[in-house]
């Protein structure tokens, strides 16, 4: 995604990834590492059996970044794209995966019960729009996700990390998935913070039963935590700045945002002794 | 376009088709790249695709040889016929082409092995006009 704005506000995807947007996701090696990391953890929620090849749907799959993450794991994969310029990066990378030109929104031309998974990388947030004049996002979604719901083996789950504009949209696409058929919900990693924040949507498919994995960062997050905090805050005020509670307030925080974080030792927020003049 | 692919493509999102499998294929240039054989992978994918669609696609782009008209029940530990399998299945691939609706007859052009499956709104089924 572009560093500024909201890509889904400039143009319709088939044109805002043109190819000088496609290049950037062959040379910024940043935003590399976060496709990958994001289809990382993308893959760990779909909690595919071990050590059993897959076959997977990579929905938006773009240059192939998320695939090469699927390959890497052993999987096959097939992905959908409405960007051409995207797809032609693809292909010059020399991807495992077959790439197919279609938009999700007019749902997706596939056999039924093919796939043991689906992942997709920031791209759901694209169905919200409505680019041409006869679009309407709430009907493309659920044309969308009733394909999908038909595309995917029993059982078997569809996990898409997407950047909503909104509650009303995160609201208007969880609807249109269960009117679908499809159970699950959605996962926020470290909700603390607002950089880290990623979001995932996890649907499962039908058969038994499951719970909805818990999103990273989260651990601290339980309402006994919260209401400890306000008791103390209460009966106490903050810490005094630059005190050893201070600073373990501090880096509890930082901790909780997923930053990066020094351990907790016997010298954290020690005074510092022999300065005197 | 892997042939694996084309086993799993349909048109029936195109307003009017119901099954709309399989596609008719036709091809102008096919290469043939590489992959690892896992023999596990494709005794789990031959559970799930339809073998005469493959195999009539494989003779239409001329890459059948060697193949069965029809799977006998010990593909498991025939493992020549597998290796033939994978090949028809991950290693062809149809770089310039076309794909057929089989009942509306809307043609589907592949061009640098992508398949362009793009419809135009008024095609696609339950899409507001």
């Amino acid at each position: 995604m572009a560093a500024s704005g909201r890509p889904e506000h400039q143009a319709p995807p088939e044109i805002f990834y043109n190819d000088t947007e496609a290049a950037k996701y062959t040379s910024n090696s940043r935003m590399i590492e976060i496709q990958q990391k994001l289809s990382e953890r993308a893959l760990e929620l779909l909690a595919l059996p071990e050590d059993e090849p897959c076959y997977l749907l990579d929905i938006g799959c773009g240059s192939g970044l998320s695939g090469d993450v699927l390959t890497d794991a052993d999987h096959t994969w097939v992905g959908i794209d409405i960007s051409p310029s995207m797809l032609s990066v693809a292909v010059e990378r020399e991807i495992e995966g077959d790439v197919i030109l279609g938009d999700m929104g007019c749902g997706l031309p596939l056999i039924a019960g093919t796939f043991d998974g689906v992942i997709s990388i920031s791209a759901l947030q694209w169905l919200c729009n409505a680019d041409k004049k006869c679009h309407s996002p709430a009907k493309r979604m659920l044309v969308f996700f009733r394909t999908l719901y038909a595309v995917i083996s029993r059982g078997s789950r569809a996990v898409f990390q997407l950047y909503p504009e909104n509650s009303a949209q995160l609201e208007l696409l969880t609807q249109q998935a269960m009117k679908a058929g499809f159970t699950g919900g959605l996962i926020v990693d470290f909700p603390n913070s607002s950089k880290a924040k990623k979001m995932f949507l996890c649907l499962f498919c039908g058969g038994a039963p499951q719970s909805l994995p818990q999103g990273l960062g989260t651990e601290e997050a339980n309402p006994n935590v919260a209401q400890k905090f306000t008791k103390r805050e209460k009966d106490k005020r903050k810490p005094l700045k630059s005190s050893r509670e201070w600073i373990m307030e501090k880096k509890e925080r930082r901790r909780r945002q997923g930053r990066e974080t020094r351990p907790d030792s016997q010298y954290t927020g020690r005074k510092r002794r022999g300065h005197h003049f | 376009m892997k042939l694996l692919t084309h086993n799993m493509l349909t048109s029936n999102i195109i307003k009017g088709v119901t099954k709309g499998f399989p596609l008719g294929i036709t091809s102008t240039k096919v290469e043939v790249k590489e992959v690892d054989f896992n023999p596990a992978f494709v005794v789990k994918t031959l559970t799930k695709i339809d073998y005469p669609a493959l195999y009539q696609a494989a003779k239409d782009i001329g890459y059948a040889d060697g193949l069965p008209e029809k799977l006998e029940d010990n593909i498991k530990e025939n493992e020549e016929l597998l290796k033939k399998l994978h090949n028809a299945l991950l290693q062809v691939e149809v770089i310039e082409g076309e794909l057929v609706c089989p009942e509306s007859g809307r043609k589907f052009p592949i061009a640098n092995g992508i398949p362009n499956m793009l419809l135009q709104e008024n095609e696609v089924e339950n899409v507001a006009q």
